[in-house]
């Protein structure tokens, strides 16, 4: 039964000096490396392009502006779309991998992620060169049966390309809750009379609702926030496009796109207040840990085909942009074809032979990044959730905020706001390569937030409050109880962050100014930019997403024998 | 600190002046900043680290835009020494903010002009190393398999047969296609030119985002046919792809460009780089099959393979039109702005109509009919209108102002954006009942 927050008798002061400490930490963290740089950037948008004075008149013209608010519709529906599609998508493979006994559940999971891994350019010229207008799918419908089927065409093409790309926050989010779901809690239902759908409508969804929420927002947001889907596949009227296209051809300082900007950011974090909402006054907390996770019991045999069927079905589709990938990169010539012309290794040899510093940049930057996100991450939702310091949303939203900003406009700010400040040795703070990691842990933090903020949602306070009846102090209770079960959040959270730093681009764009600190998206984007590069680029793109996918694949096996070993124990 | 570097500069120019050194061996780092791909700088600096021991080239990848906005927020304390990339007007805008180091080349053999365009900067702030025209890409298989003829002229491109397999880039985003609309415009006038572009704009597949866009489209047989600069087409097909590429006779080719940066770290190397590539050795690496680009040395084509494009012998290039940098410079902002409120954002309206038109035209081929070739020919002119005359695009004051910003501008650029839109949405309306009328009447 979940324990009610008996919160009041507990004498809590508004936090602890430590936890003041933490505060000030994170505040200065958040404004030195996300609010003050990108201030510099958005006041633009607050100024009178013509005068310099402060004005709103910038807004008002947004308003007045057909396409504008077509392209805010547009936004809308998209992101909308997205989270339908990547719910469908993620639902099953999250359910029967944690509720059954499954046969590769790790692989299914780790397989599950790999789509996140999408390097820059590479997606979607794989998904075009499969689902395109000329398509191997379309030009062998077209052979066969002479029509073809528009996958890729406008709007509905970004809400394919989007729900393929970002269901695994889905996934990773709502496994994690699922695998924290307190067992009794189904046998209880169980015992009395639930079952089947209804046992998963009634009681296992609803106490999995922090990770859907958390996944849901996510995709929401990111699909909301992206313009480098719509921008390859020639959507230009949605919110985020139009500002960066704003931004890079009509110049740092027309307002328009910093407008835009800041509606997008507005409205992100108001989405995530609306999640905020719907999880708020329910209490999702079980105390009994150890049992964790829905026991899994055994398929029957036909029960087992359909849900193998339902998951290869699923895969197959949402892989698809990576069985392209590796095609294209070991075709010769692919043109106007089903398939490449021929094959060869020679991609793979001159990577291999010319990018090893890439690849190790990645796995450094990637690394730290994300350590750095679960680090601040687990600070901010144990100050939201455990403290009564007033404000403290505020530092979740302020983070949050991280995901509407555009990564041109942050890699700007931080140009603008550091660049004058020399290293000692007279080189620009800017051409040090941990700007780039930091600028990644800013970009990458929201998702890791968002994970150990629904893992902390699922551990009951009053575990906490026995262990410091029992004299435990406030840090050793976080390191010994705290910490240790929201395990899998923590995982989830970098496991995310670390999959989509090791890919991001476009704040990197910005800042990388020595070819020998550059991550592989960078080589990546480098390679794509000739036709000679396209095999070479897209081998690789599949030497990050094998990468990742691996690293991927180790922490889901981390997870599951620390799982085991708590159940065991 | 950025004084007493120039002072430094300053000194060591001065020394070299008083004692006469001779060039001699370089060491260290020298720090490009280009948007040329990696198939294009990987040949060079092999060649260049060869031919100067002791030097490495540093090359740092991004596109021509945030090239220059790398370099202008990055003036307090320049960490590259070399600006290296095709558009001189991204040149031109450097030049203006003063972030360019003026220079005499000292590299014999290289002619005043390519075509009808002079190859440096007439104040020395940055000079042609290669020279690109504009024309029309197709990948053949897409063609074959389409039974679409091969197009010769932009003309070409406005007939039915073209419907939706054009591909182009934003010229707002694509310093190439920009000067290759301005060449439409230049050569066939402001009118006439803006006519032509919208009626190829009505057989658009895409209007793609970046530049290499299209010629990607173009090599993985998505879209048929692309609008792009030559060296697109050459080094796919040095790549293999199944491509072509034709200059239709209203076009021009400018020279892509190299400058020293402004306070460059290392100034003796980024001047060691300028005098290497415009050297024969330099040049003749440009021919290179990832490279094709057309050298600036005339004597450098003895070495090109068969049937490569010599624009000092040819004679179709010789017929180019003159490009105008200036007339192009003062309205850049107008004619991408134009573009994209008539064009990129209403596609999918214009397209429809145009095929709507093609269906009229078709039918009136079989069976004339007079109300609905009227019809027709209204529609046309509703679509070619303007909502700006040449001489306001670029002199107008009201307009000039809005997109140059500064105290004294009256309107705000946001307003002039919607205005447009709402020409653009007004008359392709009005042209889509026209459109309807004269599919009905020929029938």
């Amino acid at each position: 039964m979940p324990a009610a927050r008996s919160l009041p008798a507990l004498r809590m002061a508004l936090a602890t000096p430590g936890q003041w400490m933490t505060i000030l930490g994170i505040a200065a963290f958040l404004g030195l490396y996300l609010v003050i740089p990108v201030a510099m950037v958005i006041l633009v948008a607050f100024q009178d392009p013509n005068t310099g004075a402060l004005t709103l008149v910038n807004f008002a013209d947004f308003a007045r502006n057909e396409l504008f608010l077509r392209s805010f519709a547009n936004s809308l529906y998209v992101s909308g779309m997205s989270v339908v599609w990547a719910t469908i998508f993620a639902l099953p493979l999250a359910y029967f991998t944690t509720r059954f006994e499954f046969r590769g559940a790790a692989i299914i999971q780790t397989l599950g992620v790999i789509p996140l891994i999408m390097p820059p350019f590479a997606g979607a010229i794989a998904m075009q060169l499969l689902f395109g207008t000329n398509g191997s799918i379309n030009l062998l419908l077209d052979e066969w049966f002479a029509f073809k089927l528009p996958f890729m065409d406008g709007l509905n093409g970004v809400i394919f390309v989007q729900s393929v790309h970002y269901f695994p926050f889905i996934l990773i989010n709502l496994t994690a809750s699922l695998r924290n779901i307190d067992r009794s809690m189904e046998e209880a239902a169980q015992n009395l009379g639930a079952s089947g759908f209804r046992l998963f409508r009634k009681i296992v969804f609803p106490l999995a609702m922090p990770g859907y929420i958390a996944g849901a927002s996510l995709v929401f947001i990111k699909v909301f926030d992206d313009l480098a889907t719509p921008l390859l596949l020639n959507v230009k009227d949605m919110l985020a496009p139009q500002a960066y296209l704003r931004i890079t051809s009509v110049g740092l300082n027309d307002p328009m796109g910093y407008v835009i900007s800041v509606v997008l950011i507005v409205f992100s974090v108001f989405s995530l207040f609306i999640a905020s909402q719907a999880t708020r006054g329910r209490d999702y907390a079980t105390v009994q840990r150890g049992g964790g996770g829905l026991s899994k019991r055994p398929l029957k045999a036909l029960d087992t085909v359909m849900a193998y069927s339902v998951i290869l079905l699923i895969l197959a589709l949402v892989l698809a942009p990576h069985i392209g990938l590796f095609l294209l990169s070991i075709a010769t010539i692919w043109s106007f074809s089903p398939l490449p012309d021929g094959y060869t290794l020679a991609h793979y040899g001159r990577v291999l032979a010319e990018s090893g510093q890439f690849i190790w940049n990645t796995l450094l930057y990637a690394t730290l990044a994300g350590l750095i996100g679960i680090g601040i991450g687990t600070a901010i939702s144990y100050i939201v959730l455990r403290t009564r310091v007033p404000g403290r949303e505020w530092l979740d939203y302020v983070a949050s905020a991280a995901l509407a900003v555009p990564g041109v406009v942050l890699g700007i700010g931080y140009l603008r706001t550091y660049f004058g400040i020399p290293l000692p040795g007279g080189q620009p703070l800017t051409s040090f390569w941990i700007i780039i990691v930091i600028a990644l842990a800013v970009r990458r933090l929201p998702y890791a937030l968002r994970a150990c903020m629904a893992a902390m949602q699922q551990i009951s306070v009053s575990l906490e409050e026995a262990a410091e009846n029992l004299g435990a102090t406030k840090a050793s209770t976080i390191r010994r109880i705290v910490m240790p079960l929201m395990t899998g959040g923590l995982l989830a959270g970098f496991v995310t962050s670390f999959a989509t730093a090791a890919v991001e681009l476009s704040a990197t764009m910005m800042l990388v100014q020595n070819t020998a600190d550059a991550p592989l998206a960078y080589g990546l984007y480098v390679f794509m930019q000739s036709p000679a590069g396209r095999g070479a680029g897209a081998a690789l793109g599949i030497i990050a997403v094998l990468i990742v996918g691996i690293s991927t694949y180790l922490s889901q096996s981390l997870a599951e024998r620390d799982r085991r070993a708590k159940a065991g124990g | 600190m950025q004084n007493r570097r120039v002072l430094m500069a300053a000194l060591a120019l001065s020394a070299t002046a008083a004692f006469g050194a001779p060039a001699m061996a370089q060491q260290g780092k020298v720090t490009v900043v280009t948007s040329f791909s990696k198939d294009v700088t990987d040949p060079v600096k092999k060649a260049f680290e060869k031919a100067n021991p002791g030097l490495t080239l540093e090359v740092q990848n991004r596109n021509t835009n945030a090239g220059v906005k790398f370099v202008e927020e990055t003036r307090s304390n320049p960490q590259s020494d070399l600006f290296w990339a095709s558009a001189p007007d991204a040149f031109e805008v450097l030049k203006n903010k003063k972030l360019l180091q003026t220079y005499q080349p000292k590299a014999k053999g290289i002619p005043e002009k390519v075509g009808a365009y002079p190859i440096n900067d007439k104040d020395g702030a940055y000079f042609g190393f290669a020279a690109s025209g504009y024309g029309i890409m197709w990948n053949e298989r897409y063609l074959r398999a389409n039974r679409i003829p091969e197009p010769k002229e932009w003309s070409d491109l406005t007939k039915a047969a073209y419907h939706n397999h054009v591909s182009i880039a934003s010229p707002a985003r694509s310093g190439t296609t920009h000067l290759t609309i301005e060449t439409i415009l230049q050569g066939e006038g402001w009118d006439k030119g803006w006519g032509t572009i919208k009626a190829m704009a009505g057989n658009f597949n895409q209007i793609a985002e970046r530049s290499f866009g299209v010629p990607d489209a173009v090599n993985s047989g998505q879209v048929g046919i692309g609008i792009v600069i030559d060296f697109f087409a050459f080094s796919a097909q040095g790549a293999g792809f199944p491509v072509k590429f034709a200059y239709p006779s209203v076009t021009t080719v400018v020279p892509a460009n190299v400058a020293i940066v402004a306070g460059a770290p290392n100034r003796a190397g980024a001047e060691a780089f300028i005098e290497f590539i415009l050297s024969p050795a330099g040049q003749e690496v440009l021919l290179e099959p990832t490279i094709r680009r057309l050298p600036v040395n005339p004597e450098v084509y003895a070495k090109a393979p068969a049937g490569f494009p010599n624009p000092f012998k040819d004679a179709n290039f010789k017929a180019m039109m003159t490009f105008d940098v200036d007339r192009s410079e003062a309205r850049t902002a107008v004619v991408d702005t134009l573009f994209d409120q008539l064009i990129s954002f209403h596609l999918n309206d214009l397209k429809a109509i145009t095929k709507m038109l093609h269906e009229a035209e078709a039918n009136l081929a079989k069976k004339d009919s007079a109300p609905a070739r009227a019809a027709l020919a209204e529609a046309r002119k509703l679509i070619a209108a303007m909502p700006v005359t040449e001489d306001q695009a670029s002199k107008d004051p009201e307009i000039v102002g809005a997109f140059r910003g500064g105290a004294d501008a009256k309107t705000r650029r946001a307003e002039f954006e919607q205005r447009w839109a709402a020409f653009a949405k007004d008359n392709y309306a009005k042209a889509k009942t026209l459109a309807e009328q004269a599919v009905a009447q020929s029938r």
